[in-house]
């Protein structure tokens, strides 16, 4: 660029109070986006963590979610002598058939306000097959008691979840052995039993769920076929990783639509103050720029110019908001994923790609802001300009 | 009032600017508005529903169905007048990405409870009841999906699996603004033949002979079920509602900060804007104060001229938000029914306007009023 | 030797729809290496004169040259270039950009050429020199005087050694002690570095700075 970026910069902090306002409108704008699209990704990871490509989820045909599906023992014992399953180190098929029922928890707020949970019956098969589980306080519950283990982000907003404490709900009072931590994933949402214990007080002598490991990643297709060609079990097979995936659309949906929907109408804003600022600029230097014209300076290079200049407040302004919502990351936010119908925790998440995208955007802006100014600028005949 | 054609003339000289200004108020107006709206809209939901209705669900957890043998001992408890039930359907229209409300419920008994908040043609109820297989939808649901009545739509079952071909029989309007218009309801006969073994209800709806019995019965009826397998939650149908909207978690509290955060960068690219403005006008200044126009009225047009600006902006955007999501029948999906722009939100959106005005405008019009001419004309930007 | 010659220069300018004759049918010519005054009243055509020889503005009919090029003919994009290399341009007022040093604002022109940037600063040195502003040279334009402000103007126009200089009313906002500097600059740069100079000026006092005079009156050289 044949003009020098310095004239660009230096013109800028000539007009302070008007420049800084102009990059305080782009850093509200980057912000806010940062913001939308870090709640939007700490939900999807929430999710994604939750599921391998080399697991297997089995539901009943039809079912969208674990919580309509219902699968009998008989089934389930079908299912679990899939020639597919991988073996565990001990030689028995890697699978865990599962209890899968929100019930209504009491708040942490106090009030009698209750939040639906899920509470998800397990064999100590299912620390194998599901990934990542790993208890973090107090211990694993005991076979054949009335325990009960939390997991890590739904913990903190519940009632009498401590460990050591009892907590109600189907009834009757469960005791706190422990709490779990599972990688992030939507699993840290949820209260796990031993399936025995639950089932008789929750929907009787069904699971809702049959999860294996396969022997390769590559087996699904042979195993999907299996399952869903048997006639007496009619059922769905679905990969882990894209079923839970597929879980979050709903809300997926909605967080990207607002998204897109407020930043897109603050970030016209945003640039309509960028072009007032701009040729503003313009207009007040119009002696430089015949200057520059004069000297031999292509209009194109004005062009370029203005567009830097705009490009690099904009370009500042999408730093600061990146650095105003950087501190974002983290905090831990819950809302109800409509479907599996119960509340799921999870934290925004900011990652190095959203700051990229941010920045990028925050240039786009100050291009699309800058560019008829600078076309402007570059336009202007010299000898009028003179006068 | 003379001045204004002055104050106008100043605004039609920079058109570009006054209309790019004008209109990033109106767009950041509108935002806030919408926002605000998703506020008042979920709280208005917490606080819509009849009185004299209740809801008794499953204590365990809303998706537990409630044994059929409880409408009985239901109708039996005192101040109960009437009872229905409904089962929630959620089937799947073609593609996951429909969503829409379905349930079965006991349809004439459903019909009778609700029959203040919609109307339906009594030939057109006559038909559904008549008719096992019959369903009616909201008309906002009719033409979203181009549908007509008499024809065969389609669901796939979730919870109760399989394919469901149901007729349309009727067609509804909500008359109250809580109603969803979004939604398909059809025979609770239907499902419970297709799997007689296991299909109940999924909540009971009552009516109370007098809405100030609602406590009494949710007790009678809380206690009464209590030590069962089965035990129950009873509310009013307003706690009900309420119950899903804090199901939203921190909605609320996130579409407000965002709406400061809007509010906040509207009040810079305005105030920008007007700021620029009176820079390059400096030179007029001087050339009006030595016609002898007097510093308290340059004050005035310049606060004029800001508050025009904010006035349009205002307009257009809270005006746009109030007209359009009411023309295009939006409800999120569902979620938000009787989405609405308030007379609350319109206030505020105006307030916010008109310190926007006084923001933007108070610094130059202060500068102009403190000018003097002779410095004014003697400067160049 | 001729460098620029003027040969039946006709403009006219159309301003709402008024059309005002400035040049009609003019014929000219400027010697290589001579220090010419154009004088005349306001309206006269001088500062349009400048900027057709300039390249800036287009005759309607006619033909300008300087040396070899057709001024009058090339494209503005071909002008752009041409300029850079071979007019040095000095405005009355406002010559400088007032966010770079008077170093910056001298070497603008050479940014155009693919020296480098060690030999654009001793170009730039040397013209700060020969105007006698080295000591000046991280100095902001609002920290000059109007005089000095002039000659680091000048200094731009001579730093990219330029086949003809052009000066539009170089001294009209400056006090008598400053303008004299000027003027005196401009005689040695016509004298000792043989540099041919065209001023506009209304100021006669000016005018004698030079070696010619030519009086210009609605288009039409005067006696």
């Amino acid at each position: 660029m044949k003009i020098p970026l310095v004239y660009n910069v230096r013109s800028l902090a000539r007009r302070p109070v008007s420049s800084a306002m102009t990059a305080l409108g782009v850093a509200l704008v980057v912000g806010v986006f940062i913001a939308m699209l870090a709640l939007a990704n700490g939900f999807k990871m929430a999710l994604v963590r939750t599921g391998s490509p080399g697991n297997v989820l089995v539901l009943r045909k039809g079912a969208d979610s674990e919580l309509s599906s219902g699968i009998s023992r008989d089934n389930a014992a079908i299912i679990g002598a899939l020639p597919e399953i991988a073996t565990g180190g001990d030689g028995q098929p890697l699978v865990s058939p599962e209890v899968f029922v929100p019930m209504n928890l009491e708040s942490a707020a106090g009030g009698g306000e209750a939040q639906l949970v899920v509470t998800r019956g397990v064999t100590t098969r299912a620390f194998e097959v599901r990934q990542g589980v790993r208890i973090v306080h107090g211990r694993m519950f005991a076979p054949g008691r009335d325990e009960v283990i939390i997991g890590v982000a739904i913990a903190p907003r519940l009632a009498h979840s401590d460990v050591g404490d009892t907590i109600h709900f189907a009834g009757r009072g469960w005791l706190v052995a422990g709490h779990f931590a599972a990688g992030g994933s939507s699993f840290e949402s949820e209260i796990w039993g031993e399936n025995e214990q639950l089932m008789p007080v929750l929907r009787g002598q069904v699971f809702q769920v049959v999860s294996f490991r396969l022997k390769s990643a590559g087996a699904f297709d042979a195993a999907k076929r299996t399952l869903e060609d048997d006639p007496r079990l009619q059922v769905d097979a679905h990969r882990e990783s894209e079923f839970y995936a597929s879980q979050s659309l709903v809300l997926r949906t909605i967080l990207n639509f607002l998204a897109v929907f407020i930043t897109g109408i603050m970030a016209v804003g945003a640039v309509f103050g960028a072009v007032n600022t701009m040729y503003a600029a313009v207009a007040s230097r119009t002696g430089e720029i015949a200057v520059l014209l004069t000297l031999g300076f292509r209009p194109r290079s004005v062009l370029a110019s203005f567009l830097a200049e705009a490009a690099f407040l904009a370009l500042v302004g999408g730093a600061l908001g990146c650095l105003v919502a950087l501190p974002i990351n983290g905090i831990v936010t819950s809302t109800t994923n409509w479907s599996s119908f119960s509340m799921i925790a999870f934290s925004f998440l900011v990652t190095p790609r959203i700051l990229i995208e941010g920045i990028v955007f925050s240039v786009v802006m100050g291009l699309v802001g800058g560019f008829f100014p600078a076309r402007r600028a570059s336009r202007m005949p010299v000898v009028q300009a003179i006068r | 009032m003379k001045y204004f054609p002055l104050v106008w003339a100043n605004l039609t000289r920079h058109k570009r600017r006054t209309v790019l200004t004008t209109l990033s108020v109106a767009l950041a107006l509108f935002l806030f508005a919408s926002l605000r709206s998703v506020v008042t809209t979920l709280r208005a939901g917490a606080e819509v529903g009849s009185e004299s209705r209740m809801i008794v669900q499953s204590a365990k957890a809303i998706v537990f169905f409630l044994p059929m043998n409880y409408r009985e001992r239901l109708l039996a408890v005192p101040g109960v007048k009437a009872v229905t039930w409904a089962d929630w359907f959620g089937g799947v229209y073609q593609d996951p990405k429909n969503f829409f409300a379905s349930f079965a419920a006991d349809a004439e008994s459903y019909l009778d409870m609700y029959r203040t908040d919609f109307t339906l043609p009594a030939d057109q109820r006559a038909a559904f009841i008549q008719e096992r297989t019959a369903c009616i939808v909201g008309q906002h649901l009719l033409e979203k999906y181009g549908w007509h009545l008499g024809q065969n739509v389609t669901l796939q079952g979730t919870i109760f699996q399989g394919d469901w071909t149901l007729t349309i029989r009727g067609v509804y309007h909500a008359t109250t603004p809580a109603f969803s218009e979004d939604a398909l309801m059809f025979h609770y006969e239907m499902v419970y033949e297709r799997y007689p073994r296991w299909v109940q209800p999924g909540w009971y709806v009552l009516e109370l002979t007098n809405p100030s019995l609602a406590p009494q019965v949710a007790a009678a009826i809380d206690s009464e079920f209590k030590n069962s397998s089965d035990p129950t939650k009873t509310g009013t149908e307003r706690a009900f509602n309420a119950g899903f909207v804090t199901m939203w978690g921190n909605v609320s509290f996130l579409m407000n900060t965002i709406g400061m955060a809007v509010v906040f960068a509207i009040l810079l690219v305005a105030a920008n804007s007007m700021m620029l403005s009176a820079r390059e006008r400096t030179n007029e200044v001087g050339v009006l104060k030595t016609v002898g126009f007097g510093d308290r009225l340059l004050f005035g047009l310049v606060m004029a001229e800001a508050g025009t600006i904010a006035l349009m902006g205002a307009v257009l955007g809270l005006g746009g938000a109030k007209l359009l999501y009411p023309a295009i029948h939006f409800s999120a999906m569902g979620f938000l029914p009787g989405f609405a722009v308030t007379a609350g939100t319109l206030a505020l959106g105006f307030a916010i306007a008109v310190a926007l005005a006084l923001a933007s405008g108070l610094v130059p019009a202060w500068n102009a009023a403190r000018l003097s001419a002779v410095q004014a004309l003697r400067h160049v930007e | 030797m001729s460098l620029v010659t003027i040969h039946g220069l006709s403009k006219i300018f159309q301003r709402d729809s008024q059309p005002i004759t400035v040049f009609d049918g003019l014929d000219l010519e400027f010697a290589q290496g001579s220090f010419t005054a154009l004088m005349g009243p306001s309206g006269s055509g001088k500062s349009t004169l400048l900027n057709l020889v300039a390249g800036l503005d287009r005759p309607t009919s006619g033909t300008v040259s300087v040396g070899d090029a057709e001024v009058s003919a090339m494209s503005p994009g071909a002008l752009a270039v041409w300029r850079a290399r071979h007019v040095g341009f000095v405005f009355q007022s406002y010559n400088l950009l007032p966010v770079l040093t008077a170093f910056q604002n001298v070497e603008l022109p050479l940014l155009l050429t693919r020296l480098s940037k060690a030999e654009r600063r001793d170009h730039v040195v040397t013209a700060l020199g020969v105007v006698g502003l080295t000591d000046r040279a991280e100095h902001f334009p609002r920290q000059l005087s109007g005089g000095q402000e002039q000659r680091a103007a000048i200094a731009r126009a001579i730093v990219s050694d330029p086949t003809i200089i052009l000066l539009d009313e170089p001294t009209g906002q400056l006090d008598a002690k400053s303008a004299a500097e000027i003027l005196e600059l401009l005689q040695r740069l016509n004298r000792e570095h043989h540099k041919t100079i065209i001023m506009v000026t209304h100021d006669p006092h000016a005018a004698q700075a030079a070696g010619t005079v030519l009086h210009l009156d609605k288009g039409v050289l005067t006696a």
